[in-house]
């Protein structure tokens, strides 16, 4: 299939726990058991599964983040978990994240602008002058100001903060981005906002996502695709408005079931 | 003495909760209203949810019934009228640190957010459950461990889970603990905040559905915080909107998420996703706060 831009095959990941007593046992726990995805050019893909259910531990694998024990993570043909280190920095640019807690993911001691154009930095793209104007340029699309280089994350709010974390994975100019529950963190009317700028940023840019969420009705509003997780495996994926209409696995009607206000807020 | 405000007679009809015109502030700037002129009532078996954002107050407004408001806060007006049954209608705001104590946990119970922050992690389980009927009924031993397991049988923990540390067990049984201990002495009001936003969507299911089972059963009236209008559609009778410290709507849930009247209230509505995927998004925009602005101006 062409017109895949990320495709995840056959992945393993298992993490090995201390328990018993004093820690001498130890169990295997299996974040991500035998995961095939893939990701449509130009599309939002979901991931969706509850705390525990591998859904981040994927994210962080699809980046290379953390080493896979198995598995091929093929984009633009090559498979990221066989690069070199610099070849996967290099590939880098092209693949970013925006990470949960715009609280926690941004480093309080450098400036606004030196986080945005810190990848730029990094990956030498432009002189000096050019990016700072790439950084002005994109800060302004997510709806901050060019005097906001100057001051430090703990003067903006949370919806402001993600914006920055918007910034900085969108500065590269990145074909896919992988969103890991970008907007939980946030007050509803600040998260219609994000998930809105998002779905704009992808159209101009034509990013593909992959969209991390526990919630579902953020998941029907931004995604095309989705793939329902469950103890480490996809238990179902295909179309959004397929599985929303026809839930095939138990879970997955389970957790629809589970929406908050399904039929009131609707009525 | 002005505890007992009415007569037996009013006693029996008016409602089991009602804040008048509560106003609280910092100590240190008086005029920085953090919640404004709030009044609402809950009646005896029924939920109100208390919805907003972040800084709305509805938090402050909740610990404020149970006298908790931190120290660098005062309450600059208003009164808590609670329903004490036999013992007649009460300001909490006046009483004294004692009364209210015996009120707490017994008479009023509060759930917090976050239960593990709630529950003390070198105590088991069945003890600090155990430990709020020792203080106010005077249950100890054999009697006592029953009433533990039973508690513990009615939120849906086995009762051998009474010996575990709260580390032992999972995010939703937690809180299901925690609520085993707010019910433990029957109260007849109980205070959530925001009880469910730590879980995950199908355990926040089961745990509404047991709070309002457990409402109908024990017929308490709850005070129930959320800012998810999702939440509120399964579990309220009666809503009231914050928004910036003052209650800008109120009224039945089905008056309020049916036909909302208040610009606030519809804009807060248009920024909650469907499950259905058609709505189109409607952020607020804030700059109809500024007083001079129409509030037509909201929907821009």
């Amino acid at each position: 299939m062409s017109d895949d831009i990320l495709i995840a095959r056959n992945l393993v990941k298992t993490y090995t726990q201390r328990s018993g007593r004093f820690g001498f046992a130890s169990t295997q726990v299996k974040a991500l058991d035998d995961v095939s995805i893939n990701l449509r050019a130009g599309t939002t893909l979901a991931v969706v599964g509850e705390s525990g259910s591998g859904k981040s531990t994927l994210a962080r694998c699809l980046l290379q983040l953390q080493p896979l024990d198995s598995g091929e993570v093929l984009f633009d043909g090559q498979d990221l978990a066989k690069l070199m280190p610099n070849q996967l920095r290099e590939m880098r640019k092209n693949l970013q994240m925006v990470f949960q807690d715009p609280f926690a993911s941004l480093n309080p001691r450098m400036r606004v602008g030196e986080i945005v154009g810190e990848g730029l930095l990094i990956h030498a793209l432009g002189n000096a002058a050019e990016r700072q104007q790439k950084v002005i340029a994109m800060l302004k699309r997510v709806g901050l100001s060019e005097a906001d280089m100057q001051k430090y994350p703990h003067e903006f709010s949370g919806g402001q903060r993600q914006r920055i974390g918007i910034a900085r994975a969108l500065v590269l100019n990145p074909q896919v981005v992988v969103c890991d529950e970008p907007v939980s963190a946030l007050d509803v009317s600040i998260q219609a906002q994000i998930l809105m700028l998002l779905k704009e940023l992808q159209q101009e840019m034509a990013l593909s996502l992959i969209f991390i969420s526990h919630d579902l009705r953020v998941v029907r509003y931004i995604a095309d695709d989705m793939v329902v997780m469950y103890h480490g495996k996809v238990v179902e994926q295909g179309k959004v408005a397929d599985i929303y209409a026809q839930p095939k696995h138990a879970y997955t009607q389970n957790l629809l079931a589970a929406i908050p206000g399904k039929q009131a807020i609707n009525a | 003495m002005t505890d007992h405000l009415t007569s037996n007679q009013q006693v029996h009809a008016s409602p089991l909760l009602r804040l008048e015109n509560l106003t609280i502030s910092p100590k240190k700037t008086p005029e920085r209203l953090l919640v404004n002129d709030v009044s609402f009532t809950i009646q005896q078996g029924k939920t109100t949810c208390v919805v907003g954002e972040s800084g709305s107050g509805k938090s402050l407004t909740a610990l404020s019934v149970m006298g908790l408001l931190s120290r660098q806060l005062q309450l600059q007006s208003g009164r808590v009228l609670f329903n004490d049954g036999q013992h007649g209608v009460i300001d909490l705001c006046t009483l004294d640190a004692e009364r209210l104590r015996q009120l707490r946990g017994d008479k009023i119970a509060m759930i917090f957010q976050e239960p593990m922050t709630s529950l003390n992690p070198v105590l088991t389980v069945g003890y600090q459950i155990g430990e709020s009927l020792t203080t106010h009924l005077g249950l100890k031993g054999e009697r006592l461990k029953t009433k533990v397991h039973s508690l513990l049988e009615m939120v849906g923990i086995p009762p051998a889970r009474a010996n575990s540390y709260p580390d032992e067990l999972s995010g939703g049984q937690r809180q299901r603990v925690m609520i085993a201990m707010s019910i433990a002495c029957e109260p007849s009001l109980l205070i959530a905040d925001e009880p469910t936003t730590a879980l995950d969507v199908t355990v926040q299911a089961q745990i509404l559905k047991l709070l309002d089972d457990l409402k109908t059963r024990m017929n308490m009236g709850m005070l129930f915080i959320t800012h998810d209008f999702g939440v509120v559609a399964d579990i309220a009778d009666d809503v009231v909107v914050m928004f910036r410290g003052q209650i800008v709507e109120s009224g039945s849930k089905q008056q309020v998420l049916g036909n909302p009247q208040h610009p606030y209230t519809k804009a807060l509505l248009a920024c909650v996703p469907d499950a259905q995927g058609q709505k189109v998004l409607k952020p607020i925009n804030y700059a109809w706060l500024q007083d001079d602005v129409e509030d037509e101006a909201l929907y821009e």
